[in-house]
């Protein structure tokens, strides 16, 4: 769910429209944009405390053959939640996952992986590299 | 006492086409994008998130192109705006130890594990203007050279180098949900997470202004900032369909530790104790003012004298909020007349009879 999280509306309208046939699904409740609040902890590791909130989008559907999926995720993406959760819900079955996963999890995973470390590589080179002057005879 | 008085609806009307008008500015320039907002003005964005307390990029650039670039009406409209959607679910405490480095220092340590990472700074900038930006070119930005893939490394809190030692106070835990001061209103006192809540929202000059008068003595403390980090951290939620938590996406925060000494009483020894700062985005200053701040409203808990309104707690909270303090101050617009015409009644009496008292002294 993380990386459908993730999943960019254009991959998943991409994945969908490879699906032939498209599978039937409904929605068990309409998509629904609202809010998370945020926690944090006192000193990083102690007791909660709220700190503000995030919009959220979440979605709910049911396929034609059963399997329920679902999606919450950051920010207001109502498509993409709904897309997300056909394709968590596609995961569940045997004749789908495999596909799914090709087609959307492992690229979104590569692209946040690749992300990711281009961001770290960047960051690493602001590294302090401390070198102490000597002076005079010690 | 109100009369209701009509007759403003056209000059409203115009007043308000005016402003967009001089919202759009010049019609020969090129009307700016929320996503030019978002990528280049990142840290005005931060801060309507913040102070606006809803997180929400792309809301916030809404807000500041809307509101011509007034951040405090910006965070206004934010917070107006949040006040129409249901919060369907409360996520997981942040887990900052486990934040995705984009920037962490400390003052107290030169050589600790993780090391002095400075990010997008200004600091060692010369605070010069760069004539180099006015050229509208990407000519400024300095080609990044290829890097090296680096492994994640771990990152521990100062604090936690100081916890190993038994110098810092052990952060507090409690069982429960945090309170929350948008459900109900703070009375005082308030218990350390509602202040924090409240901080994190809080305007950043009341309380950059504020902590600076506990460096200059207006209730003493000697803090060290052990430690900011700023970096992604993921949001996770325990949605209800599914009963374990899930990732549902990263938001940006930066962290302030402080620490200040403590002599220790009859149950507490000598130790450090800490100021905490967390704020959405890239704002160090916020963060840093929050610590103090925080450190500052402990004054009670630690048995130090109240001398200072840094301490106050009803003093910092009460005023800390820029939306409240910019509606009351503001209200002072709306019309008054009837109040107005009962005070000039009372004065034109009041120097009646003082002249009456003048001529017969006479």
């Amino acid at each position: 769910m993380a990386a459908l999280s993730r999943a960019e509306e254009g991959l998943l309208e991409a994945a969908w429209s490879a699906l032939a046939p498209p599978p039937e699904y409904r929605l068990l409740r309409p998509v629904e944009i609202g809010m998370t609040l945020l926690r944090g902890r006192i000193g990083g590791t102690g007791q909660p405390f709220n700190f503000g909130e995030a919009t959220l989008t979440r979605a709910a559907v049911a396929l034609a053959t059963g399997e329920q999926g679902f999606a919450y995720l950051l920010g207001r993406h109502p498509r993409r939640a709904e897309l997300a959760a056909v394709f968590h819900a596609l995961l569940q079955r045997e004749e789908s996952r495999d596909r799914v996963e090709a087609r959307v999890i492992r690229p979104v995973e590569a692209a946040y992986a690749a992300a990711v470390s281009a961001d770290r590589a960047a960051t690493a080179a602001t590294r302090v590299d401390f070198s102490t002057l000597v002076r005079g005879d010690g | 006492m109100y009369v209701a008085v009509k007759g403003g609806e056209t000059a409203i009307d115009a007043a308000h086409a005016l402003l967009a008008e001089r919202r759009r500015g010049d019609p020969a320039q090129p009307e700016l994008s929320l996503a030019q907002i978002r990528e280049q003005l990142a840290l005005a964005v931060d801060r309507v998130m913040a102070e606006g307390a809803l997180y929400d990029p792309d809301l916030a650039a809404l807000a500041i192109k809307q509101a011509r670039g007034d951040l405090i009406e910006a965070i206004f409209l934010l917070r107006a705006y949040r006040t129409t959607l249901p919060r369907l679910v409360a996520s997981e405490p942040i887990d900052t130890g486990h934040m995705r480095i984009a920037r962490r220092i400390s003052a107290t340590f030169k050589d600790l594990p993780g090391g002095q990472i400075l990010g997008p700074t200004f600091d060692y900038t010369h605070r010069l203007l760069d004539f180099a930006l006015a050229a509208e070119s990407d000519a400024a930005r300095p080609a990044r050279q290829s890097l090296p893939a680096v492994p994640a490394e771990p990152m521990p809190r100062v604090a936690e180098i100081l916890g190993g030692e038994g110098l810092i106070e052990e952060a507090p835990d409690a069982a429960g949900a945090p309170g929350d001061i948008t459900r109900a209103p703070l009375s005082y006192p308030a218990s350390r997470d509602l202040r924090l809540q409240a901080l994190a929202r809080g305007d950043e000059g009341f309380l950059l202004a504020m902590s600076y008068s506990t460096q200059r003595g207006y209730g003493h403390t000697h803090p060290f900032a052990a430690e900011i980090r700023h970096g992604r951290v993921a949001v996770e939620v325990v949605p209800p369909e599914l009963g374990f938590a899930v990732e549902i996406g990263e938001i940006a925060v930066t962290e302030c530790q402080m620490v200040n000494q403590f002599k220790g009483n009859e149950a507490a020894p000598p130790q450090f104790t800490g100021g905490y700062g967390l704020t959405f985005g890239g704002a160090e200053r916020k963060a840093m003012a929050m610590a103090l701040a925080d450190r500052a409203l402990r004054a009670t808990e630690l048995g130090e004298e109240i001398s200072a309104p840094a301490q106050d707690q009803e003093f910092m909270l009460s005023h800390a909020d820029n939306v409240e303090a910019s509606g009351f101050v503001q209200h002072l617009k709306l019309p008054h007349y009837v109040d107005f015409q009962s005070e000039l009644d009372l004065l034109r009496r009041l120097r009646k009879e003082w002249e009456t008292r003048r001529e017969a002294a006479e």
